[in-house]
């Protein structure tokens, strides 16, 4: 198949959907690769060096259209020229945004073509490769960081220099997306102090685990916005009104605001009102990278950048890849390849539409003359479903009954233990000789210090314990002394073997473990 | 010159004291290494008090059998010395296991004695003298060769696999049920052959005991024995109204019969089904294990320790075997000199010997402040890069909490395969002590790491540096 990519219409797109790199990938599958002389140029890329890739160069955007049988694009079709040049049987890959473009998915169902909406790709791990929106946000994550240092009169690190103490910036980030967590990731790299929203407390750990700190609400209900995709659903209005509340407090210490709120299908969420802004202090900077769905922020103004009474500048830009175009591109033809190896599964430059597959169904908006949005749901959930809690929570008046009831029963057992062991000493008592008795009682004294004491030996140390137990067991040499000057020349032979084989335990048990612990080191 | 009776006891009261001192140092290594001395000094004190008390009286005594006693002593040192400077640390199971084995037969030998001895006690004391007797000979002489097949096992002597006769319970019984008939015959005055035979019944016990546990159930053996010597040193004491030997042999006891329990409760068995051996069956079928096991090179292993910052190594009695711990050491220091978090993850019943891998480590000079008990490292498993496994396997083997049909389900193990990475270093693809499947190696962050532990970790030193 030929794979062709023109060069972008829309003004100030900067991006081109394939790079000398993936060119050379997609060769590799088995298809021939075109570009339209100039469609690499704002990202740095020359038509030498597509060239060099295998890349035959076209002169115009006609001719592109006309010899591709798929057509990768990163914008949609901007107008009526474009649009006459797709033809029927012809599929066309870029982002489309079918639930905001309905009327030019009916006319592309219209011509007859295929159209992958790279948008669509499903948020399953699978399907990570090719996910356009995530690399993109990515970069408009870290690009916003960059924007608002540019517009930032001060260092984002703290310092004590020579000159003075530099406190460090503050940056609150909005939404923990993919775009909120590279705005965390950038602005905590360049030493900022970063604290993070997100109505999911699940990402709670994602944010902490990228150096920033989470912000909670003080909130009676479970935060609970997951949905399936991953992204965050309208909240309750009593959810609403608190997070605004803690914005509230928050703006008047923040120097940075980066608002990455979205919520699919729907305008963006007004997150930090006027209000908001006028508490800020002057020289504060907001970025909006909600910014082409309406914005978080009352002020902002699409693909401007203004500054408010108070002198807070705000960040509306909407082409924040584009800006990084080299790097954009880079990733985002690389998601496109990626879709390309999904549909040749033979690697042999044949293309095989597989609609039973999750990934190709969903991102399909339109096939041979019907339309194919929306997809049916994914078979694999995208987040497994939270499981049902095992067992309720126990509160603390139950779990102190029982603690209760367990120290009733261990303390039957140890009664009932003592009655049985005071009638056993009572019953040695009534037939045992006195001189016994003085005896059993050292006895049974040494074995409680004895159980005492032993409890309290490291576990570590108990080779040590046991050759020091047979050091001092050696003690029954005192009972072979006792035999050996006494009776027959048979018991002091037998008295004398026990003597030396005592001494051999008492020295070699005594030695062996001061040699052990003498190799136990600190480090 | 001689002691009175008084000074005697005072003296006994100061070596008891000592020796619970000496115990209850152990609690630390710091406190530990005095605690030695105060056991040393309590054994001196006691000594001198015997040699030169009342019962013994050193200046009465006829030149030759003070000569004979001094021999005695100084051979037995020497003995101990060159045993104590000799042994190596994978070898301190044996020696613990022999010097137990001595003091049985002290006991046995006194008591003997004791039956020798002309006395002219009546009545009441006569009879409980009599079971004092018996009851030290018979403890003493289980003791006694308990621990010499316990000494032939773990020095490899006698093969590990435990011994299972026919009707083995039965036959304990049938000795343990003699041995009391004979005692009963004792005390009606049947003569001395009755005590005879109850010491050979009893040295037949002790035997059969002891071979029908398996080799990993050694630990709580070895403690077990050790509690027996105590309790033949106090029963002994108890024979010749000696209460600092009670008091001793007390103390040895309870310590013994603690470490035993500690071992069963780390192996999730019951004291008297390790006693009585053998092993305890599986109540269905083994759960079926899936994958496979992968093995990989010194390279892969040396690259994945370079890039791990964490990182977990779990002995077991496959190091003690390869000697592998000073080359454990090495690769210790290294990795520490730049910069990783090296620690060790020791379960209770690792090796033959309780705290056999400590000492072990010590010895290898890994400092004791990294090696850490089963509990502490469990916790940390999941944020480990790296573990690498030498030479255990049932203690950490996943089926313990996983199939409730295992032979060791509810064993507490050590959870290594929560791990971003498991190396497990391994003679072969065989099992484990306790013969089972051990699912850890056919799990997908587990890769086989074959050899001898000694030689692989000498051929990883290469690459690590």
């Amino acid at each position: 198949m030929k794979i062709g990519a023109p060069k972008e219409t829309f003004p100030g797109e900067n991006r081109v959907a394939m790079t000398p790199n993936s060119a050379r990938a997609l060769q590799k599958l088995g298809h021939e690769c075109i570009i339209q002389s100039g469609a690499g140029a704002a990202a740095r890329f020359s038509d030498a060096d597509y060239e060099a890739a295998g890349v035959k160069v076209v002169k115009t955007a006609a001719a592109l259209w006309k010899e591709a049988d798929i057509v990768v694009k990163v914008r949609p079709p901007r107008d009526a020229t474009e649009e006459k040049r797709i033809r029927k049987g012809q599929t066309v890959i870029s982002f489309f945004f079918p639930a905001q473009n309905e009327e030019q998915l009916a006319r592309m169902k219209d011509i007859g073509a295929t159209y992958i909406a790279m948008d669509m790709v499903p948020r399953i791990s699978r399907a990570q490769k090719m996910d356009a929106l995530s690399s993109m946000a990515n970069i408009a994550g870290y690009r916003a960081v960059i924007e608002a240092g540019n517009n930032f009169g001060r260092f984002f690190t703290g310092q004590v220099t020579a000159a003075g103490k530099v406190p460090p910036a503050k940056v609150l980030v909005v939404g923990a997306g993919v775009a909120g967590l590279a705005a965390i990731g950038a602005a905590t790299s360049l030493g900022a102090q970063v604290y993070a929203f997100d109505v999911r407390p699940e990402v709670a750990e994602q944010i902490e685990s990228m150096g920033a700190e989470f912000v909670y609400l003080e909130f009676e209900d479970d935060q609970d916005g997951a949905e399936t995709g991953g992204y965050a659903k309208p909240s309750s209005p009593e959810f609403l009104a608190k997070q605004l509340e803690k914005f509230r407090e928050l703006a008047p210490d923040m120097d940075i605001v980066i608002t990455t709120a979205l919520i699919p299908g729907r305008p963006a969420p007004k997150l930090w009102t006027k209000d908001m802004v006028e508490m800020m202090k002057p020289g504060s900077v907001i970025v909006d990278l909600a910014a082409e769905r309406g914005g978080n922020c009352d002020l902002t103004v699409p693909d401007k950048k203004i500054e408010s009474d108070n002198g807070v500048t705000i960040i509306g830009y909407t082409d924040f890849p584009s800006r990084m175009a080299t790097q954009a591109s880079e990733l985002y033809s690389t998601n496109i390849r990626h879709m390309i190896a999904d549909l040749t599964p033979e690697k042999d430059g044949v293309i095989v539409h597989n609609m039973d597959d999750d990934v190709i169904r969903s991102a399909t908006i339109c096939r041979e003359g019907e339309i194919t949005f929306p997809p049916p749901p994914l078979k694999v959930q995208a987040i497994a479903s939270k499981k049902p809690q095992a067992a309720p929570e126990k509160t603390p008046e139950e779990i102190a009954a029982e603690e209760a009831a367990a120290a009733r029963k261990a303390g039957r057992q140890q009664i009932g233990l003592l009655v049985i062991g005071a009638a056993l000493m009572a019953l040695i008592g009534l037939y045992a000789p006195k001189e016994f008795m003085a005896h059993f009682i050292v006895f049974v004294l040494a074995v409680f210090v004895g159980f005492q004491v032993i409890w309290g030996v490291a576990h570590s140390l108990h080779t040590p314990l046991m050759a020091v137990t047979n050091a001092i067991s050696g003690i029954i040499i005192v009972g072979a002394l006792l035999q050996i000057g006494a009776g027959s020349w048979i018991i002091t032979i037998l008295a004398t073997v026990s003597v030396l084989i005592a001494t051999i335990n008492i020295v070699g048990g005594f030695m062996v473990t001061r040699r052990m612990l003498q190799m136990f080191q600190k480090s | 010159m001689t002691m009175t009776a008084e000074l005697q006891t005072a003296a006994y009261i100061t070596a008891a004291v000592l020796f619970i001192l000496s115990l209850g140092g152990l609690k630390d290594q710091e406190s530990a290494k005095r605690g030695v001395w105060y056991g040393i000094v309590g054994m001196a004190i006691a000594i001198v008090a015997t040699i030169w008390g009342p019962g013994v009286n050193i200046a009465a005594m006829s030149g030759g059998t003070a000569t004979l006693l001094a021999i005695a002593l100084a051979i037995g040192a020497v003995i101990g010395a060159i045993v104590a400077m000799r042994v190596e640390m994978t070898g301190m199971p044996q020696l613990v296991a022999a010097l137990h084995s001595f003091v049985g037969l002290a006991a046995v030998l006194i008591g003997l004695n004791s039956d020798l001895t002309v006395n002219d006690l009546m009545g009441a004391e006569k009879i409980i003298h009599e079971v004092e007797v018996f009851l030290g000979v018979f403890i003493g002489a289980v003791t006694f060769t308990g621990s010499i097949v316990a000494f032939g096992k773990l020095a490899g002597k006698i093969g590990g696999k435990a011994l299972i006769l026919p009707m083995r319970h039965l036959w304990n019984v049938i000795i343990v049920v003699a041995s009391v008939v004979l005692m009963v015959m004792y005390m009606q005055g049947a003569g001395s052959w009755t005590l005879y035979a109850m010491t050979v019944l009893a040295l037949i016990l002790g035997w059969h005991l002891v071979m029908a546990i398996g080799g990993a159930d050694m630990p709580v053996v070895v403690s077990m024995l050790n509690s027996y010597s105590g309790w033949a040193a106090a029963a002994t004491g108890f024979l010749l109204g000696n209460d600092l030997l009670i008091v001793t042999g007390a103390l040895v006891g309870s310590s013994g019969a603690i470490l035993s329990y500690i071992m069963c409760k780390a192996m999730n068995r019951q004291f008297l089904s390790v006693i009585l051996g053998g092993f305890g069956g599986a109540k269905g079928p083994a759960m079926d294990i899936e994958g496979e096991m992968v093995p990989i090179d010194t390279d892969a292993v040396a690259a994945a320790l370079d890039e791990a910052d964490r990182i977990i190594i779990v002995p077991g009695y496959g190091m003690a075997v390869a000697q592998a711990q000073q080359a454990v050491s090495e690769l210790t220091r290294r990795l520490r000199a730049r910069g990783k978090e090296v620690r060790f993850g020791i379960h209770p019943v690792a090796g033959r010997l309780p705290g056999h891998m400590n000492v072990l480590l010590a010895e290898a000079k890994v400092p004791y402040d990294i090696v850490l008990e089963m509990d502490e490292s469990n916790d940390d498993f999941p944020e480990t890069d790296v573990v690498i496994v030498i030479g255990s396997n049932d203690i950490v083997n996943p089926a313990a909490q996983e199939d409730p049909n295992s032979p060791i389900a509810g064993m507490p193990v050590l959870e290594v395969w929560k791990a971003k990475q498991v190396f497990v270093m391994k003679r072969g693809q065989g099992t484990g002590y306790s013969g089972i499947e051990n699912p850890l190696f056919y799990k997908e962050n587990t890769r086989m790491f074959y050899g001898d532990a000694k030689a692989s970790l000498d051929n990883l030193l290469t690459k690590v540096k």
